[in-house]
């Protein structure tokens, strides 16, 4: 084995020799200048970033353990987009809260060390593999969550998550042992060619699913996502409903379409069964909440239903959909809890009502809200419209009109509440609206790069033909 | 640039320009330049489609196309025929209308301006699209603004009214949807590929079954924008609460989009389906077309009075597209153009007595003929295009519905041609209503005495919008010609 058959893992390399550094800057920069590791965070990630859209080979590692392809490199890609964004938004808010505190570099660590976990878990070839990766990439949140320290809430959200999160992990790794009792392998290759329909098999996949369902936040594995979202800091919440969320509904996405393919007559009425819960449950309850991180959580769970649709379908159609669609979610999200963590962290208000007459002061921060909330609702011509049809599309390819009529009367409820946001900002005028700020340059650059991405991923089609090429992979 | 893509894009164009606007007369001027600008295009193209049919018998012309999302096979295709042309131009007349209607838009100007022309954006594009996805697209362009133009600048209940409007017509939107996505994955029914494109799909046979199940879905999607019985509630009140320059375009363009989708995509695409179906919807159509005209009879607010009639005019345009004949269809479509004309004037109309008097509840108003001579005789020349007196256009467009329906000689069609004729009178008589207790008798509120006299800005608006119904109503034949050559391939296909 070559020493250069290793940079096949250079995203992981990479962060990881991020992190090391950041230990040793930690160590080696006097207290008074601790500010510096903010920006010196964001300048090493900026390059990683940018680093990591330079083509990489397909191929495999540790024996078939560890694999990377065309897909996994570009979805890579944009869970660094992701994170950076993400980072750049909430650069205020640490300098501001936690620098004064010395423990801003642990932040950095803690999310780069949760990334990683992803990258591995969406490059496992193996069960083993993608367990650890899975861990890895929640550990960390739950300090993450409890970030605050100052603040119960914050408290309460780590523990809250990480007693789910240890669950849910328990309960997966029961599935995978499952599956390995009746295949007798944790690979995914072997296991491709060994896997029937016995009854532990589907016992042990169910359990297995189970543990990624709570990730993405499914019905009914959702009733940790509002009380964390709310306590956790606004980056840690915007981490997890986005990349966390992402990361996993494209690991299911792999395995479902691949190893677990034989079992498509078990997961297809299921994931069937989950949509409408999901985004039935996430949209009802969507309806009346006033504060914007609960909102915004449980119009994450509905927005997972709608991956479902084309989860379901097994199809290259289905694969490029999805990627597409979770692409989308990701910069409209990012670009919603970035208002969001703007406006708290320049006056510390979180609710509906603080946003009455938004419009009228700071009207640039309103309309990338509106942005945002648009492409979430799905409407043209930002980017969420396409990405929704397009996965519309592809439930349909597969006749299932009636899920796609339940889904898009569901769009319809939610328009209702993405509406009463763009009500509070644009229509009322607000007793005491929030007064007009200037934002810092890292935000505004966090904000700009969501709206691009809201804007040309849906006008710019050469993004989809892109996103399609790659979805070969599965056949 | 093409000569269709242009009016997508000066009107992006003019927004663009509106958003370095900094007070009410910078963003009124250059909204109006724009209307102006929009104006002369659909003139020009009006001319030019004459030219161009001379020479050429193609369906669509102007025909452009690029492709867009390569995989589903969507494209950015457009072309026009003789329908669209009369409706851009009718577009184009309401938009510079309502832009000298709203000259003294106070609050939040630019951010109005923008959001009108959005509006009108979607609606330009919507009916030059012959692909079923683009179309899609600007259907929910146009729809969208309306609830910030509703919310903003409305008055009254103008939060429930603006967010009942949007949910519903996005749920109109959502069933539409799903429609489409049924025509499109059988739009391969004769093996071909999968398109959106409306002119391939008329030449697929698709499957019967599959035209039962999704023509109502389509039909229904666009049936709620164009306020078809029971699923009209959203316009009243959105009516009632829009500002007028939005009542105007919600009333006299937006609405169109509904009876022009069904004619060009539920009916021209799945004609099988429209056969099976038209029992039904030729029975909610016809119950429209009366309650509608009884609803307006009952109502005392002004803009409830025309959202009803509104109702009551636009059911029949439905219904004479159930006819399935040329006669009817030709007076579907004069219907549709006559209407704009007529109800985007009683708005303006509502519009400037309101802001005079500051009610809109026919009690409380009195012989506002003495007071306001302009606005009043224009309300009574309004009313009687609306009550269908020859000379006008509402009077071609009925006649034709109903000559049309009578062609129908089976005893349901007979019933319902009636029920539906029966409404004219009714119309008579709230017009007449309106007129009486409004317009004639003493002046009730001595303040009244000095009401401010029409400005130049409302004139022209006026103008610009009783010329086409007066124009329409005298010389018919041309704009009629200009639909029936349009109306050979709906015949070929849907008959």
């Amino acid at each position: 084995m070559e020493l250069s058959s290793f940079l096949l893992m250079r995203h992981e390399i990479s962060l990881l020799a991020i992190i090391l550094l950041l230990i040793i800057a930690e160590i080696a920069i006097p207290d008074h200048k601790k500010s510096s590791i903010l920006h010196l965070a964001l300048l090493f990630f900026g390059i990683h970033t940018a680093v990591g859209f330079l083509p990489l080979a397909e191929s495999f590692l540790f024996g078939g353990m560890f694999r990377s392809n065309d897909m996994i490199h570009f979805f890579k890609g944009i869970l660094n987009i992701g994170v950076f964004t993400l980072l750049l938004q909430s650069a205020e808010w640490l300098e501001k809260n936690m620098l004064s505190q010395e423990r801003g570099t642990e932040f950095f660590i803690l999310l780069f060390a949760s990334l990683l976990g992803m990258y591995f878990m969406i490059s496992a070839g193996d069960f083993l593999m993608f367990f650890i990766g899975m861990e890895l990439s929640t550990l960390p949140v739950a300090a993450l969550a409890a970030f605050e320290i100052i603040k119960r809430e914050s408290g309460e959200a780590g523990i809250k998550f990480i007693l789910s999160a240890a669950l849910a992990s328990g309960v997966s790794l029961f599935g995978i042992t499952m599956l390995y009792a009746t295949n007798g392998s944790i690979y995914f290759d072997d296991i491709l060619t060994t896997l029937t329909a016995e009854n532990l098999t589907i016992l042990g996949f169910i359990l297995f699913f189970a543990g990624l369902a709570f990730k993405i936040s499914l019905v009914p594995f959702h009733f940790w996502t509002a009380d964390v979202y709310e306590g956790a800091p606004i980056g840690v919440a915007s981490y997890l409903s986005v990349i966390s969320k992402g990361a996993a509904a494209f690991i299911l996405m792999i395995l479902l379409f691949t190893v677990l393919k034989p079992l498509m007559y078990i997961w297809e009425p299921m994931l069937y069964l989950l949509a409408v819960a999901t985004m039935f449950i996430g949209n009802i309850f969507a309806l009346r909440q006033e504060n914007m991180k609960r909102f915004l959580a449980y119009s994450s769970i509905a927005q997972a239903g709608f991956i479902l649709l084309g989860l379901m379908t097994g199809t290259q159609l289905g694969t490029a959909t999805v990627v597409y669609f979770v692409t989308i979610y990701i910069f409209s999200n990012l670009a919603a809890f970035g208002v969001v963590q703007a406006i708290s962290t320049q006056t510390g208000k979180e609710n509906m009502k603080d946003y009455e007459g938004l419009y009228r002061t700071n009207p640039k921060l309103s309309l990338v809200m509106m942005l945002a909330l648009f492409s979430l609702a799905g409407i043209p011509p930002v980017a969420g419209f396409f990405g929704k049809f397009f996965l519309f599309t592809a439930a349909a390819s597969e006749g299932y009109y009636l899920l796609v009529f339940l889904a898009v009367v569901n769009v319809t409820i939610s328009l209702y509440y993405y509406l009463l946001v763009i009500r509070a900002m644009f229509v009322r005028k607000g007793e005491a609206p929030i007064p007009f700020f200037e934002n810092r340059l890292y935000m505004r650059l966090g904000l700009l790069i969501t709206v691009i991405g809201i804007l040309a991923l849906g006008l710019y089609s050469p993004l989809y033909d892109y996103i399609y090429q790659l979805s070969t992979f599965l056949n | 640039m093409d000569i269709l893509s242009l009016f997508v894009v000066v009107p992006v164009l003019v927004i663009l320009a509106l958003v370095f606007t900094k007070d009410l007369r910078q963003a009124r001027v250059i909204s109006m330049i724009g209307g102006l600008v929009q104006l002369g295009m659909a003139i020009n193209l009006l001319f030019a489609y004459f030219r161009e049919r001379a020479v050429n018998d193609s369906v669509m012309l102007f025909t452009r196309d690029l492709v867009w999302f390569e995989q589903f096979n969507i494209h950015y295709n457009i072309g026009v025929d003789g329908i669209s042309v009369s409706l851009i131009l009718l577009t184009s007349i309401i938009v510079l209308a309502g832009v000298f209607i709203s000259w003294k838009m106070e609050e939040l100007p630019k951010e109005f301006f923008i959001s009108l022309i959005v509006l009108a954006t979607g609606v330009y594009g919507f009916f030059i699209s012959i692909d079923l996805f683009t179309m899609f697209v600007f259907y929910e362009i146009a729809v969208i603004p309306m609830y910030l133009l509703i919310g903003i600048w409305g008055s009254g209940n103008k939060e429930y009214s603006a967010m009942k409007l949007t949910l519903m017509l996005m749920g109109a939107s959502a069933v539409l949807l799903v429609g489409i996505l049924g025509i499109y994955f059988n739009s391969n029914a004769d093996g071909g590929a999968l398109t959106f494109n409306i002119l391939e799909i008329a030449k697929v046979n698709i499957p019967f079954e599959a035209q039962k199940l999704f023509f109502p879905l389509t039909f229904i999607g666009f049936a709620i924008l164009g306020a078809l019985f029971p699923f009209h509630t959203w316009s009243p009140d959105g009516h009632a609460s829009a500002p007028t320059a939005v009542s105007m375009l919600h009333a006299g363009v937006l609405m169109k989009l509904g009876g022009y989708g069904i004619f060009r995509v539920a009916m021209f695409l799945l004609p099988a389906g429209a056969l099976e179906w038209s029992w039904f919807f030729i029975i909610l159509s016809a119950t429209g077309v009366i309650y509608g005209a009884f609803a307006a009879l009952r109502q005392t607010d002004l803009k409830y009075i025309n959202a009803y009639a509104s109702v009551s005019h636009l059911g029949m345009v439905t219904f004479a597209l159930l006819m399935l004949n040329k006669t009817a269809w030709n007076g579907a479509i004069l219907q549709s153009l006559s209407h704009g004309f007529m109800t985007a004037l009683f708005f303006a109309l509502i519009g400037m007595i309101y802001g005079r008097t500051h009610t809109r509840d026919i009690t409380k108003l009195g012989g506002l003929l003495k007071v306001i001579p302009f606005i009043s005789v224009v309300y009574v020349i309004a009313g009687m295009a609306l009550l269908g007196l020859p000379g006008f256009s509402g009077f071609v467009a009925e006649m034709n519905i109903f000559m049309g329906a009578f062609q129908q000689d089976s005893m349901f069609y007979r019933v319902a041609t009636i029920v539906s004729i029966s409404a004219i009178v009714v119309t008579a008589v709230y017009v007449l209503r309106v007129v009486g207790i409004m317009l004639m008798g003493t002046v009730k509120n001595e303040a009244y005495n000095n009401l401010e006299g029409t400005t130049w800005y409302e004139k022209t608006g006026i103008m610009l919008l009783l010329i086409p119904i007066v124009g329409i109503g005298i010389a018919p034949l041309w704009i009629s010609n200009l639909i029936m050559e349009s109306l050979q391939p709906f015949i070929q296909g849907v008959l």
